[in-house]
């Protein structure tokens, strides 16, 4: 359940910060100030009140599994890597982030299970891939 | 609507081929709008409006410019043209954008075609990683995240927050064979028990083999017209009642996997026709999975919201004599799913509305919905309703 290496991210200067974090070992995700929304995927504007008041902060990487499939059959995905658990993370801080679940039996996991991010580095060296794993 | 002038769907036709290594995904288009203008007594010259959307075999990440391809192809001098894309439920779309075409006097007789070519193809149509193409797939195909994961994670939240089952989602599949038996082009036939769903093999947990729609080549086509061409025909016509539509995301990470935008695309479609839930005799329902049907009921407000396990038990989706006849062509799960199954949908609604669905399967119908799902509900989607209403209402 890992891939190695994993394929490199589509990098633009709006999102570059969430995908260099894991390379520090931070999961890195967005609040605006005007709203305080915290929110996910990437964005240089609020998704709810629009504005650019948007700041990047350090996430506690932890979590709890708010649904997830253990796929059997994935084109394109190496065989020797399934079955491929994806997943919705839901954060502390709230928001629910599409990932894979790494490094644990698939009958083990549940919704609702407690996990912690971890990273995995993408094809080109250059980034980092935040997965999660059962804590 | 009471006051706006009625506007009608006066053919329909839906390709037979399940399989078309020989033919191109333009020929089927013109194969289907020739069908369904011989279906409405019409010819090519009466069209005046054109829609369709998606060349899947010629995706490659850039607008397809499908409407100019298809018009020139065709032979189409149009004054209205649409290719709204909502997937799957893009032609739901297509009909209510060419109702609302015709009463503002854009145009008469508005052509709605699809076709796909997916079997021949061998496209990984559901559990393929595709290319990064939108702007959020670096965030989810990066992780192997297919089509059929994104449903089954729906299913599996259902599951968790309401108790649904894997037997109450294999009823969904039980319904569209029974149905299916009787409809010669169906690529599945054999009528299944729900032993067989659940013990099918397991794809991406919790969805089964059997959970997942088949995949065909094909397509269909519809003319929309408006009152004063009807009044011409010397064809059964069916009323576009109702249209409504709505885009579900991310939003922002507040996904919520157990609603769909049918919950705003039904009631808006039900406000418009002037009818509710309980005036709908016949439903073609988007099946791309079972777990697709059971969500879609409960937010078109046929049961509560986590209801939809108990209430397609015990055949009530079965015609002639369950409480909710669906899909009585065999839907996506069983007969027709060409890449986009929304306009089969439509088209087994219309012939429901016209008596001339399968002598086994006709029930007695004078208002159907048919609702498309297009795109991913675990991820962003267009949910499109019609509501539409038989002659004899
Ligand atoms: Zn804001």
């Amino acid at each position: 359940m890992t891939w190695e290496p994993r394929p490199s991210p589509v990098v633009t200067p709006e999102n570059e910060p969430y995908w260099t974090g894991g390379l520090d070992g931070e999961l890195r995700i967005q609040r605006c100030r005007d709203c305080d929304l915290v929110y996910v995927y990437p964005r240089a504007h609020c998704p709810d009140c629009l504005g650019d008041g948007v700041e990047w902060f350090v996430a506690s990487g932890r979590g709890t599994v708010y649904s997830y499939t253990v796929a059997h059959q994935v084109a394109g995905w190496p065989e020797a890597e399934l079955p491929l658990v994806n997943a919705y993370v839901e954060l502390d801080e709230g928001p629910r982030l599409m990932t894979n679940l790494v490094d644990c039996d698939p009958a083990d996991v549940a919704v609702g299970v407690s996990v912690e991010v971890r990273f995995e580095p993408s094809e080109d060296g250059a980034f980092a891939v935040p997965v999660f794993t059962p804590v | 609507m009471d006051t706006a002038e009625p506007v009608y769907i006066a053919g329909a036709y839906e390709h037979p081929t399940r399989n078309a290594p020989d033919k191109s995904t333009e020929q089927l288009h013109a194969e289907v709008a020739r069908g369904a203008l011989q279906d409405a007594g019409l010819s090519k010259a009466d069209v005046d409006g054109y829609l369709t959307a998606g060349v899947p075999e010629h995706e490659d990440g850039l607008p397809s410019l499908t409407p100019l391809i298809m018009a020139d192809y065709l032979g189409l001098d149009v004054a209205f043209a649409d290719s709204t894309d909502f997937g799957g439920s893009a032609y739901m779309s297509h009909v209510g954008h060419a109702v609302s075409a015709i009463r503002d006097g854009k145009c008469d007789v508005a052509l709605v075609t699809l076709a796909g070519r997916p079997r021949s193809a061998q496209q990984a149509t559901g559990t393929g990683v595709r290319a990064l193409t939108a702007v959020q797939d670096t965030y989810e195909r990066l992780y192997g995240a297919t089509t059929l994961a994104h449903y089954a994670m729906a299913a599996r939240r259902h599951m968790a927050e309401f108790g649904t089952t894997s037997e109450q989602l294999a009823e969904v599949r039980v319904a569209a064979a029974h149905h299916a038996q009787y409809n010669e082009h169906a690529r599945f036939r054999d009528p299944v028990s729900i032993e067989d769903v659940v013990g099918s093999r397991m794809v991406a947990d919790p969805l089964h083999l059997m959970d997942c729609c088949v995949i065909t080549d094909g397509g269909g086509a519809l003319v929309v017209v408006s009152d004063a061409v009807r009044d011409e025909l010397d064809r059964e016509c069916v009323e576009v009642l109702g249209h409504g539509e709505a885009i579900a995301h991310h939003d922002a990470g507040r996904i919520d996997l157990t609603r769909t935008g049918a919950v705003d695309s039904g009631r808006r479609a039900f406000a418009e026709a002037g009818l509710g839930p309980d005036d709908v005799d016949y439903a073609s329902i988007y099946d791309s999975f079972t777990i697709t049907v059971v969500e879609t009921l409960e937010d078109l407000g046929f049961c509560e919201k986590g209801e939809g396990g108990t209430f397609v038990e015990g055949g009530t989706l079965q015609a002639p004599d369950g409480d909710l006849p669906f899909n009585t062509d065999g839907g996506g799960l069983c007969s027709n799913h060409p890449n986009r199954g929304g306009m089969t949908k439509i088209i087994e609604c219309v012939r429901q509305l016209r008596g001339e669905a399968n002598p086994e399967v006709q029930v007695d119908a004078d208002v159907g919905v048919a609702h498309g799902t297009g795109g991913s509900i675990a991820t962003r989607h267009g949910s499109v309703t019609l509501v539409l209403g038989g002659e004899d209402r």
